[in-house]
């Protein structure tokens, strides 16, 4: 059962607090989308061996969403961010090159 | 003859015995003991008869590894089956079953499948039950669920009345067996300043070191354990638990435990956030492999020297040992040391000169090196063994006399934990082991090794090493919590020296065939060598495959013992190195868990929280029949005395058709939503255009998701100009605000909105029939006249001077108010209301909406419908650039031939089957009769007068008065034409009255 620091209130959850929300940093496609564009924004995600961007809500908690960087393989979490922004920041991406050099987004 | 010795026993209280039963007879034992020792001391070594070929069983080992003696234990409500005797307390009253035998112990009909033995080979159900196909479910089936399974489960009348409980714990340092390693462990953690949670599975603190004469700071280790617990027990940051086993780690240091506390609830499941786990679980001795190894009175070496120092336990006056090791011996010595006699040492390795053997010689033990055992003979007893060469094939030697063997096959540190949540292991050939493997420890959130294995169970085997081991595993675990305070010091220890093991997979080396079919590898699942060899033979070489085909290490002491006797089997049939075989996942839990514990007090009232609306006393005193829906608990209808549930709702529709009836419809999901963007927020959330509803009104609105099905409906209500109230589902209510809060938070976060789920705050009375205006009017207060507030129109005011707002919208087709009060007083209205109106249910609602074509989510939608599908393209704003589930609906498989909304009619008036399928003519790829409708909600219609349904058929709405065939599982044949899907009221002036 993992534990996610929740960056909006700062707990440290329980996987029990916790809702998934699967991959994190979709853009979404709206009417003007071909059929490519929104087949891979509703259906296609990447399953990577390794580092993942992931979604998660503090359900039980403070309510909000938020961002985990973790390992699919050993459940290392690297950092967790506010769910309010486009790309992971620096930092997260710093702790990923630290633990894993090989990582390549 | 097992017996109790004397004197001597370091457990148990002879002046206080205890009373127990076995089978019904008398017995006594003493406080202290465990029901196997207790059984032990009265001569019981027949305690169970095995799984498969019902061969008698006895007692093996003495910790939580006993394939065997599992046992019945208690009456009536307290009674519980498969009960380890090894591990638990004899008790006052104590009433114990053997198991699995028919109708005695002495004398089972089972045994004959022993004798059928040939014909019941391994891999037998899967080669024999495959045809013919159809004995499967009348003949083969029912035998195998009356054979399978050891004890038999509780009766499921009775309810457990016991308590149990669940505990919850952060700590920076758990410690899992409280041992010398263990002890050492929380010492180190304790001293340098870490929350530390030592638990030690048995009574007892120590481990083995005190029944294995180790020295530690030149003292008995028993007198070091009893500081190291003073000391322990002293430190404010540590807690101990005794009769605590950690049964599982899993990810990120979540470890679960059950403990049988004394005093207090019977178990208690312990959920521990540990930062670091130092597994201390020491090791579990290896049976070996000959024949007739499974006879009761053949025990591990270990479990009679347990029995012997703890509680003064004999096995009995003749013991042969038989070993590989020079561990072995101190059982022979501690025998002979009691008094009793040891005739010979079997001794597997040709030279055994090492201090051990030859302080046993010193002292009259004959050895016999280079020998095995060639069989064990068996009079309802053993009576002796016959002595072969090791190296040889098993002819026999000598006959040897004797009425018990303790076997010493090695010892596999018990790495359970660490394999659970992913740490590897590796094949050390010096101590024949699987150990962890340091390169690949199991992780935790931060990247590092989350459990630190230490002493036995590591590896180690001299009580100086453990304990260094010990120490270094404390002080890392405590300084992953950055902790750093004085550890101590390594502590010395001394214990005579061994001289190398032997690696002994089975005796003797080429035994043959008639020898291997006797020699058990699984005792609990009935697993010879030979059965090992044949799958092998038959091409099982993997040993995931070997293990699910032969059953090995499948039962319920999970091949804690066979295991690795088991591997070295399938290494030497295949010819492959054990280390390439490889080995099975240990899975948690470590022992079984009671499915008592795992509920804990999550049952009965406590099973889950219930929601009662602020009316719920007022339903109950009207005698309601109750609907969970979600967590709330709704009336489903009210009957009254003398009618049946189709009576009550029969009275209760034509009330509201008729005359008026009140709906608590408190559970129907309230949402505000409020802010500068609501109203473009509104506008992608629904289909339709909620930012164009003025104040003072209401309107329909549907809720899609992104692949543009619907997934819940309700009124949404203008409250100001940046204020709506979306009505929901009563079980969307949640689920519609965590969709709302998703795309606020993580799409559109800039958007100035605010969602507050109000459900909870507000009593909600539907007033529906043809005289609900009157019935209001005369509550007084408020003008709710057609001019004041027309149908889809809200207002606020005081009705009986409670504050209310009042919703001129229908769920039923009549006229009908919904009166949403504060939470606190809408009951002051219900009571005035119900006075002079029908209070109807759940079931009458669904019969009004149904008659009037309404849809209901979760009826008429599954998932993969959406809105066009049910006629509701009306509620669409098709000319809107984008909302949720625009794009999705804009597919291609979105259009043209899909299932549609339509009302269906028997020709007799008979109520069609919900869920029936319309067939159509032809097959699909699948051989299956093709289908084009079904049936989503069916009614017996009261206004009707006859049986109603919805349905969704493929084109619906163009086959008007077309007839379908539903055919159902028996067979017969129902049929109904396509009609329009609103019975009644099609114009709608009830609605607009």
């Amino acid at each position: 059962m993992l534990t996610l620091r929740c960056p909006c209130c700062g707990v440290l959850a329980d996987e029990t607090e916790l809702a998934p929300g699967g991959t994190a940093h979709l853009r979404r496609e709206g009417p003007e989308a071909s059929d490519e564009a929104f087949e891979a924004y509703m259906f296609l995600r990447d399953n990577p061996r390794g580092v993942h961007f992931e979604r998660w809500r503090h359900a039980f908690g403070c309510g909000k969403w938020f961002h985990a960087a973790r390992c699919t393989v050993t459940n290392e979490v690297f950092g967790t961010y506010p769910a309010q922004t486009a790309a992971p920041p620096e930092e997260v991406l710093e702790a990923i090159r630290r633990r894993r050099p090989e990582w390549e987004r | 003859m097992s017996t109790r010795l004397g004197t001597g026993g370091s457990a148990i209280d002879r002046s206080r015995p205890v009373h127990f039963t076995f089978d019904g007879r008398r017995l006594a034992g003493l406080t202290g003991d465990t029901v196997a020792s207790a059984l032990l001391a009265n001569g019981e070594r027949v305690v169970g008869r095995s799984f498969k070929y019902h061969r008698p069983r006895g007692i093996v080992a003495s910790g939580p590894e006993e394939p065997n003696a599992l046992l019945g234990i208690g009456t009536g409500d307290r009674f519980e089956p498969n009960a380890r005797a090894t591990t638990t307390p004899l008790r006052e009253g104590m009433a114990l079953r053997s198991q699995n035998r028919w109708p005695s112990l002495a004398f089972d009909v089972g045994v004959v499948n022993a004798a059928l033995s040939r014909f019941l080979p391994v891999g037998f159900y899967y080669k024999t039950f495959m045809w013919p196909r159809r004995f499967w479910e009348s003949v083969y089936e029912p035998l195998i669920r009356q054979a399978a399974g050891l004890g038999r489960a509780p009766d499921a009348e009775t309810r457990d009345p016991d308590r149990y409980e669940h505990f919850h714990l952060h700590v920076d340092v758990l410690v899992a067996g409280g041992g010398i390693a263990g002890l050492q462990s929380a010492l180190a953690a304790g001293r340098a300043g870490a929350q530390v949670l030592l638990m030690e599975q048995s009574p007892h603190w120590g481990g083995r070191a005190q029944v294995d004469g180790v020295r530690i700071e030149g003292d008995p280790a028993a007198e070091w354990v009893a500081r190291a617990v003073a000391e322990l027990e002293a430190m404010p940051n540590v807690r101990l638990r005794l009769n605590a086993t950690v049964v599982g780690a899993y990810d990120h240091g979540w470890m679960l435990a059950v403990e049988m506390p004394e005093p207090g609830p019977r178990e208690r499941l312990w959920k521990i956030r540990a930062r670091r786990t130092v597994m201390a679980t020491g090791a579990l001795e290896r049976p070996l492999a000959f024949a007739g190894n499974d006879r009761p009175g053949v025990m591990l070496a270990s479990a009679v020297r347990d029995n012997l120092m703890r509680y003064a336990v004999s096995p009995g006056d003749r013991t042969v040992l038989v070993t590989a090791n020079d561990d072995g011996y101190r059982t022979a010595i501690a025998l002979v040391e009691a008094g009793l006699s040891v005739p010979l040492v079997v001794d597997a390795r040709p030279e055994c000169n090492g201090p051990l053997p030859r302080r046993a010689r010193e002292m009259g033990i004959r050895v016999a090196p280079g020998r095995a055992i060639a069989g064990v003979r068996w009079q309802r007893r053993i009576t002796g063994v016959d002595v072969c060469l090791q190296a040889g094939e098993g002819s026999a030697l000598e006959h040897v006399p004797c009425d018990a063997v303790a076997m010493a096959g090695g010892w596999s540190p018990a790495v359970h934990l660490w394999s659970h949540c992913g740490g590897r292991l590796r094949w050390d050939e010096a101590t024949a082991a699987f150990r962890p493997d340091p390169q690949f420890p199991p992780t935790g959130a931060d990247g590092q090794a989350a459990i630190l294995p230490a002493g036995s169970a590591d590896g180690h085997s001299r009580a100086v090493e453990v304990l260094a081991s010990a120490h270094r595993a404390g002080v890392a675990g405590a300084a992953a919590a950055a902790h750093e305070g004085d550890a101590g010091q390594v502590v010395t220890a001394e214990e005579g020296a061994e001289a190398p093991a032997l690696a002994v997979w089975r005796m003797p080396q080429s035994a043959d065939h008639r020898l291997r079919a006797q020699t058990f590898l699984d005792f609990q699942n009935d697993v010879k060598l030979t059965d090992v060899e044949l799958a092998a033979q038959e091409g099982y070489r993997s040993v995931e495959h070997a293990k699910r085909y032969t059953t090995l290490g499948m039962a319920t002491d999970q091949g804690k013992l066979s295991n690795i006797n088991g591997l070295a089997a399938l290494s030497h049939t295949t010819g492959q190195a054990i280390s390439a075989v490889g080995t099975t996942t240990f899975r948690p839990p470590y022992t079984p868990l009671t499915l008592a514990t795992i509920a804990g007090q999550a049952r009965g009232d406590l099973f889950q929280p219930v929601r009662r609306t602020p009316l719920h006393a007022r339903h109950e005193a009207l005698g309601a029949a109750w609907e969970p829906v979600g967590q709330w608990r709704r009336p489903y209808v009210y009957p009254k005395a003398g009618e049946t549930v189709e009576d009550a709702v029969r009275r209760e529709v034509l009330a509201v058709r008729s005359e008026v009836g009140i709906l608590d419809a408190t559970t129907l999901g309230k949402i505000i939503v409020k802010g500068p963007d609501a109203a473009q927020f509104l506008d992608m959330i629904y289909t339709g255009r909620p930012s164009t509803i003025a104040e003072g009104r209401c309107r329909y609105g549907l809720i899609c998701n992104e692949n543009g099905f619907l997934i819940d409906d309700g009124v949404v209500a203008r409250l100001g100009p940046e204020t709506w109230l979306c009505h929901t589902t009563t079980g969307g209510a949640e689920r519609i605000h965590a969709h709302m809060e998703e795309w606020l938070q993580t799409e559109w976060w800039d958007w100035r909105v605010h969602v507050l789920n109000v459900t909870e705050q507000f009593g909600q009375i539907a007033v529906a029939g043809p005289l609900a205006r009157n019935l209001l009017e005369r509550l007084g207060g408020m003008d709710l006249s057609r001019e004041a507030l027309p149908f889809m129109h809200w207002t606020e005011g005081r009705l009986m001077d409670v504050p209310v707002r009042v919703f001129r919208i229908s769920f039923s087709g009549e006229l009908s108010f919904e009166i949403a009060a504060p939470a606190g007083r809408a009951g002051e209205i219900w009571d005035r209301l119900a006075q002079d109106a029908t209070p109807y249910g759940t079931e009458t609602m669904h019969v009004l909406r149904a008659e009037k074509g309404y849809i209901m989510i979760g009826d008429e939608t599954d998932g993969t419908v959406i809105p066009q599908d049910l006629g509701l393209n009306w509620a669409i704003a098709k000319k809107k650039d984008d909302y949720i589930g625009k794009r999705g609906q804009m597919r291609l498989h979105m259009a043209g031939e899909r299932w549609r909304l339509v009302g269906l009619l028997t020709p007799d008036g008979a109520v069609l089957p919900e869920g029936s399928l319309a067939v159509a003519q032809g097959t699909n790829a699948n051989g299956q009769r093709r289908t084009q409708g079904r049936v989503t909600s069916a009614y017996w219609s009261p206004t009707l007068g006859r049986g109603i349904a919805l349905g969704l058929v493929d084109r619906g709405p163009e086959r008007m008065g077309e007839t379908l065939s539903f055919l159902q599982p028996d067979g017969s044949e129902y049929r109904a034409e396509i009609v329009s899907p609103v019975f009644h009221d099609p114009e709608g002036e009830r609605l607009n009255a």
